[in-house]
């Protein structure tokens, strides 16, 4: 038996959102661009996703969703393109230190640039105060890009507090809801957000599409410049197929979402509570409630969660942990590492993060394996480093 | 499908990018072995100033690339490591602390015991496997008269790869398996070729795969606070220049010190103590003696008095005559039947017994010998530095 518990890195694509791209990527090829009745088809598809998505994220206005190529695109589109924009009303962003790579490289970008970027922390258990950010603002500070669930931990940040404060003091404010989209109601308007990201295939839709919702007055520039494609917001020729996917991926997220969510918090507790259980030295990363239905962090004291991982995977147990590098290696967790976690507790953390589709049969089977291999690896370390914190 | 790979029986192969390891890990997957790749990736993932240079080198990202497609030709699971730090905390350091300690080090012995055979073999155990094989070229076999997992040279007497794997316990040497031991490196490449690997005609790694050019260079950026200038004596005890740093030389070593003479001059001994270079003549250079510690045994658990050996004290180098004789303190003095040239401290003495001239009896560290006449019973060796690496971890 396969368990994938992987969905945060990214998820199987539905079979229905296939059936729904299928006549994009065939008969219906027309670019939506042209005045003909192929281009129309399209131009209608592309309309027809954008208003999903839209209305998914509680937009009136279906020309605030730009589509891009991912969760990545839309992140670098709303720090770089706001900083270019703004860049005469001051030069100063503000970002949290476990953001995704996607802003906190392009935030060292900018102060690359010429651009000043302050790092916020976090507390021990993942959480940010909005007052950081109230104290963070400046009077140069333009933007404020914080991610609204935690991609490693699930940890929630408080976004509407902290949307409030941004609309208060005329920073525009952009929230990555990459890992929430589709798991958790997103609203734009009671989350006071400017921009807001979000990503196909963590949601059981394709890969090589995302979005990005731009409140109507946001000021912006491009990344990409050539036609006049999504308002001239992101030039060259849609990828209509995956943008209907991601639309038809949308809808099926919404269709049992709050029903879908206690499935899956109900399967992380019976595994956090199984693996508690049978192993000793097991601690959760992470606050125990504020965070997303389907994540979990935990740390196996005496365990390095390379090994772990690979174990797991010849295992047939599909877990990650901290960032692959290019090589596909393990870095440790820069989140983990942000939030004051001791350096042993932060190379001995694995992240398990269940999908809609994952079953109680999958989780006893983790439960049942995973207790195994870690004392199977704790005694061969042992052996070895009799120093090595092992728990008793 | 289930991979059948992690259960008992299992081998873990350290794949570098090379062909020697990629013929290795075909060799156990014909064999119907479940064979899991690994290649520890020691550079820093965040690149230097010169990433052009790293970037073919033994265990580099290409060589993680073409590891990679080796697997996938095999059908086996494969996975990087991050061994960075350990890979800096047990070889890096061990290098450039010898090379400040005057001696000249052999990083590839502690690659071997510390990291393939070490963490490796541990970390191996912990998903389930039994055994580490490399593409290392040697054998092993188990002696049932003796008891114990003793090591021999390749079949490729110009490929023998047995001195650097002199530092192996029994239980690793038991772990370790070396299928290309008993090819030629033709034979390896020409299976590689038959076989389709794009690796089959990759020329060989270099010796120190981690440093890109001169070590020099290597040490400067590294500990170049830790490198002081110091005198250059001769062997009568007379000033004769100065030097930038004992790291720099290596005893034998005749370029690089400046000074005008009759005859030829070579560093014939460093002295850390007093942070001198202490040159002399060609006769100077030349011992009939030495000490070793650190000592390994393989063939034998223990030395009793003295043996015949066939001794080795650097790579390139055919073995010796000699008599090996156990001193205390797990040290073993060995006396050349002729004398042997530029002997450098660091390095390792690997001895071979004398009437089977293939199987390996142990080896250790060359010991820096002090230039005053030795003490009865052998001059102590002095306290090594040993980078805080507790010799029973292994």
């Amino acid at each position: 038996m396969k368990v994938y518990l992987d969905h945060n890195a990214t998820t199987p694509l539905d079979p229905e959102v296939l059936t729904a791209m299928m006549p994009y990527l065939a008969e219906r090829f027309g670019n939506p661009n042209s005045l003909h009745t192929w281009g129309r088809e399209s131009r209608q598809a592309m309309d027809r996703a954008r208003a999903t998505v839209a209305r998914a994220l509680g937009a009136t206005d279906r020309d605030s969703i730009v589509f891009t190529s991912g969760g990545t695109e839309s992140d670098n589109l709303a720090l770089l393109g706001v900083a270019a924009a703004r860049a005469g009303d001051g030069r100063h962003v503000v970002v949290s230190a476990v953001e995704h790579h996607a802003v906190l490289n392009a935030a060292s970008h900018l102060s690359r640039q010429g651009f000043e970027a302050t790092l916020l922390r976090v507390d021990s258990q993942g959480l940010l105060e909005p007052d950081e950010v109230r104290r963070a603002i400046r009077r140069d500070t333009i933007l404020v890009s914080l991610m609204h669930s935690n991609n490693e931990t699930g940890v929630l940040f408080p976004i509407a507090s902290v949307g409030r404060i941004c609309q208060e003091r005329g920073v525009t404010f952009h929230t990555d809801a990459v890992q929430s989209f589709g798991k958790i109601p997103l609203d734009v308007e009671t989350l006071h957000v400017d921009l807001l990201s979000v990503s196909g295939h963590k949601l059981h839709g394709p890969k090589g599409i995302g979005a990005l919702f731009i409140r109507r007055g946001t000021r912006m520039q491009p990344l990409l410049f050539g036609g006049t494609q999504e308002r001239s917001r992101r030039a060259g020729t849609e990828h209509v197929a995956a943008a209907v996917g991601l639309a038809r991926a949308t809808e099926l997220s919404l269709q049992d979402q709050e029903g879908a969510a206690s499935r899956m918090a109900a399967l992380r507790d019976r595994l956090e509570d199984g693996l508690m259980a049978a192993l000793p030295g097991v601690l959760r990363n992470g606050h125990p409630t504020e965070r997303l239905p389907h994540t979990t962090n935990l740390a196996f004291a005496g365990v390095e969660a390379e090994s772990l991982i690979l174990a797991l995977d010849l295992a047939g147990v599909g877990v990650s942990s901290g960032a692959a590098c290019s090589s596909g290696s393990l870095e440790p967790s820069h989140v983990l590492s942000a939030m004051g976690l001791a350096r042993e507790r932060v190379m001995g953390s694995v992240r398990f993060s269940l999908g809609r589709t994952t079953t109680g049969e999958e989780i006893e089977r983790v439960v049942e394996v995973l207790p195994e291999i870690v004392e199977r690896m704790r005694r061969v370390s042992a052996a070895r480093m009799p120093a090595a914190g092992v728990p008793a | 499908m289930m991979p059948p790979q992690g259960g008992p029986g299992t081998v873990v192969v350290a794949m570098s990018g090379g062909v020697d390891s990629a013929v290795a890990a075909a060799l156990l997957v014909r064999q119907g072995i479940p064979v899991v790749g690994i290649t520890l990736r020691i550079w820093p993932s965040v690149r230097a100033a010169d990433p052009a240079q790293r970037f073919d080198s033994c265990c580099s990202p290409r060589a993680v690339e073409d590891a990679r497609d080796v697997a996938e030709m095999l059908g086996i699971p494969y996975y990087v490591l991050n061994y960075e730090a350990e890979f800096d905390r047990e070889v890096i350091r061990y290098f450039a602390d010898a090379y400040l300690a005057g001696e000249t080090p052999n990083p590839c012995v502690p690659c071997n015991s510390r990291l393939k055979f070490g963490s490796l073999f541990t970390r191996a155990r912990g998903w389930g496997a039994t055994r580490v094989a490399t593409g290392h070229y040697a054998h092993v076999e188990y002696h049932p008269a003796t008891g114990r997992y003793r090591l021999r040279r390749a079949a490729d007497p110009r490929k023998d790869q047995s001195y650097f794997l002199y530092d192996l316990t029994q239980d690793q040497l038991a772990a370790a398996l070396f299928p290309v031991g008993h090819l030629s490196k033709e034979e390896t490449r020409r299976l590689a070729g038959e076989m389709g690997m794009a690796v089959a005609g990759k020329p060989d790694s270099q010796e120190i795969c981690f440093v890109p050019g001169d070590y020099r260079t290597y040490l400067r950026e590294r500990v170049g606070a830790a490198i002081h200038p110091g005198t250059i004596r001769d062997t009568a005890g007379t000033i004769r220049g100065q030097h930038q740093g004992l790291a720099f030389f290596t005893v034998g070593q005749r370029r690089g010190l400046g000074i005008a003479n009759r005859s030829p001059l070579y560093v014939v001994d460093l002295d850390p103590a007093r942070n001198e270079v202490i040159v002399g003549e060609d006769g100077d250079l030349w011992t009939h003696e030495l000490e070793v510690d650190r000592v390994n045994l393989i063939a034998a658990e223990r030395l009793d008095g003295s043996q015949r050996v066939l001794a080795k004290l650097r790579y390139a180098q055919a073995a010796a005559p000699a008599t090996a004789t156990a001193l205390a303190g797990g040290r073993l003095r060995l006396s050349f039947d002729e004398p042997q040239r530029a002997v450098a401290p660091g390095q390792a003495a690997v001895f071979y017994d004398a009437s089977e001239p293939d199987l390996v009896v142990g080896g250790g560290t060359i010991c820096r010998r002090e230039r005053t006449p030795i003490p009865p019973g052998g001059s102590e060796c002095r306290a090594r530095n040993t980078n805080g690496i507790d010799p029973e971890e292994t």
